[in-house]
């Protein structure tokens, strides 16, 4: 049996394994109280999706549709089976939920707290998050193309813009909160601080990315710096422009979730999570983090997504 | 998703970077100047309402002059003057001693401590999952795109989480701040290194085949040579977020040691000029670390016989 057919077989066998083992570990008698026999199932459904993964990432069908699915498919099944894994292990053996709650526990404290989760999204995403996103981003573009018209400022600002991104910004956020006071304002000029260092050096980099000789060709056309600027180099620049984006959506994220530890009001994602572990109620800190990994990789995924339709002509967006 | 989300830096040539240094200090001593003048005027109008608030409650008259010069010697001001922070930094490093909990030194080493431990496991970590991706094709097209994925959660939001979880089944102390630093950093050595590890191009592998090398000669020979240079740019964002990652996990300790308990117990009891100290030295402190980075690659790169270009 080769490689591809031995992955066809037994995918869906470790499906419905998979599907038949949760619904024992769920069973009265199972529960926290797992036996040998159990485990051994457990370890050998491992053992088979390793075959079956392996088999599956080895193929390579003949229509791009389908080879896409199957990449597509590979990390979505190997991603399904680690959630698999830590709900039957968290059930089957008992773990207490103050160590570590089970995923379907996560599932069902998300589904019950929509209410709080959604002013949680409001208070921490929505205003201190993009708030500070956009600012942060666009002083950082502004004070790039000002850098770019005057050379001296240029080579002052990047080699303290290279220094500060390795510095722990974060650490500034007790001072924006005594500043800004505890609402949205201050997580919002954390943000700010975070996303403006990596779009200034990024900006930077990303306009000296034109060639010499399409430079020379704008010359030619006797195009000024502003015709240049906007046609040519800002064009060759996008790709670095929405790495930066990239990075800042993640950056941003994180600063405000941190910038709440320091003191908020009592609403946020932060302050919830800070909140429910000295609670110890940790299905509720998990269902909050499930929203935060949500939201960023909405935020993330909606970013490159732009990025691919704005810089279609980069090689490495042509097939 | 891409491996775009890190920023992997061109190396420049140390020619060059010379060069450009010397050509740039001049610059960015007007730069540095220029912020320094800009922190002077903000700390008189932040601290002026109330400074001046404090003198007209003591119903003593002042002059302007006066009110100036007291803008910048508040016990607590809104935004400290730099010779305040640097005198504050110099009294609770030099002045104090080592051992006392009141000595930023102190401070500071709990920190380094933790984000040393966090960087070494995040190392192993991160150059195991690399090495295992680049030569098994199943992880990496299985791993690779939730290792990426796993950076668009904010990782740091999970801190309190291990701290507290692990404290409660009494692991507490240096390791759960390490496991956060190694969380953080593991993820730009595994995509640096996967990206150097496979940089050497067919013809090169092809050569390596012909002299019927086996995989550990290829690996030892060519790839992790050739690899050196991205996993030092990783390793830098690595040791810098494993800082941050430390900081971070002092939180929610409740501020018992450590640079982040220090910012901590700075905001708590409004002790501005203690936060910004502390500030300066984690920021001290970070690019020490990058440096002694910096200073190990070339160290290295020089005793493997790289060209220097």
């Amino acid at each position: 049996m080769n490689a591809s057919s031995r992955a066809i077989v037994l995918t869906p066998l470790v499906f419905l394994g998979c599907l038949y083992a949760l619904n024992l570990v769920h069973s009265p008698a199972v529960t926290g109280q797992a036996g040998l026999g159990f485990w051994c199932f457990i370890a050998f459904l491992w053992l088979a999706s390793i075959v079956a993964l392996s088999g599956l990432s080895h193929l390579s069908p003949k229509s791009a549709t389908l080879r896409r699915l199957v990449g597509l498919s590979v990390p979505v099944l190997f991603g399904a089976f680690l959630f698999f894994l830590w709900e039957v292990i968290v059930v089957g053996a008992g773990v207490p939920s103050v160590l570590m709650p089970a995923p379907s526990a996560i599932g069902s404290r998300f589904a019950a707290s929509l209410p709080v989760l959604r002013d949680d999204f409001v208070q921490t995403f929505v205003k201190s998050v993009l708030s500070g996103y956009v600012i942060g981003c666009l002083s950082g573009f502004v004070v790039a193309i000002i850098a770019d018209r005057v050379p001296f400022l240029r080579r002052g600002l990047l080699p303290l813009g290279n220094f500060v991104a390795a510095l722990p910004v974060i650490g500034i956020a007790p001072i924006m909160v005594m500043w800004f006071g505890f609402d949205w304002p201050s997580k919002a000029a954390v943000v700010v601080v975070m996303t403006f260092f990596p779009m200034l050096v990024n900006t930077v980099t990303g306009l000296s990315a034109a060639g010499r000789l399409e430079r020379d060709l704008m010359h030619s056309y006797a195009a000024g710096y502003w015709t240049t600027l906007v046609k040519l180099r800002l064009p060759a620049a996008l790709p670095f422009i929405f790495n930066a984006l990239k990075i800042n959506s993640t950056l941003a994220l994180i600063g405000a979730i941190v910038a709440e530890f320091f003191g908020t009001p009592i609403v946020g994602m932060g302050f919830r999570i800070s909140i429910e572990v000295a609670r110890m109620s940790l299905d509720m800190v998990w269902a909050e983090i499930a929203l935060a990994a949500i939201a960023g990789s909405i935020f993330y995924g909606f970013v490159a997504l732009v990025e691919r339709g704005a810089t279609f002509w980069h090689p490495s967006y042509r097939t | 998703m891409t491996t775009e989300a890190l920023s992997l830096p061109a190396r420049p040539s140390p020619r060059k970077a010379a060069r450009r240094k010397e050509g740039n200090a001049g610059p960015v001593f007007v730069v540095v100047l220029a912020i320094v003048a800009l922190w002077y005027t903000g700390t008189i109008l932040m601290n002026w309402q109330g400074t001046a608030d404090a003198f007209a409650r003591a119903g003593e008259a002042r002059s302007t002059s006066e009110i100036l010069l007291a803008t910048m010697e508040q016990e607590r001001p809104m935004l400290p003057a730099p010779h305040q922070v640097f005198a504050e930094l110099k009294k609770t490093t030099i002045d104090t001693p080592v051992t006392s909990r009141r000595s930023l030194l102190y401070h500071a080493w709990v920190t380094l401590s933790s984000t040393l431990l966090g960087f070494g496991l995040g190392v192993l970590l991160g150059s195991v999952l690399a090495v295992s991706i680049v030569h098994v094709k199943t992880l990496e097209r299985s791993l690779m795109p939730w290792i990426i994925s796993s950076q668009t959660i904010p990782i740091l939001a999970i801190a309190p989480i291990i701290i507290v979880v692990l404290g409660s089944i009494g692991i507490t102390g240096l390791f759960p701040k390490a496991i956060i630093s190694a969380y953080l950093c593991f993820f730009p050595i595994t995509i640096s290194m996967v990206k150097g590890l496979t940089s050497p191009d067919p013809m090169q592998r092809d050569l390596m085949r012909t002299y019927s090398a086996s995989l550990a000669q290829t690996f030892w020979k060519l790839r992790l040579p050739a690899s050196l240079p991205y996993l030092f740019t990783g390793l830098k964002i690595a040791v810098a977020i494993s800082l941050v990652g430390a900081i971070v996990g002092e939180l929610p300790t409740g501020a018992q040691a450590g640079l982040g308990a220090r910012l901590l117990a700075g905001s708590y009891y409004g002790q501005t000029i203690q936060i910004w100290a502390a500030l300066f030295g984690a920021a001290l402190l970070a690019s020490l670390l990058v440096a002694l980075v910096g200073l190990a690659e070339r160290f290295l790169s020089r005793s493997m016989g790289a060209r220097p270009a």
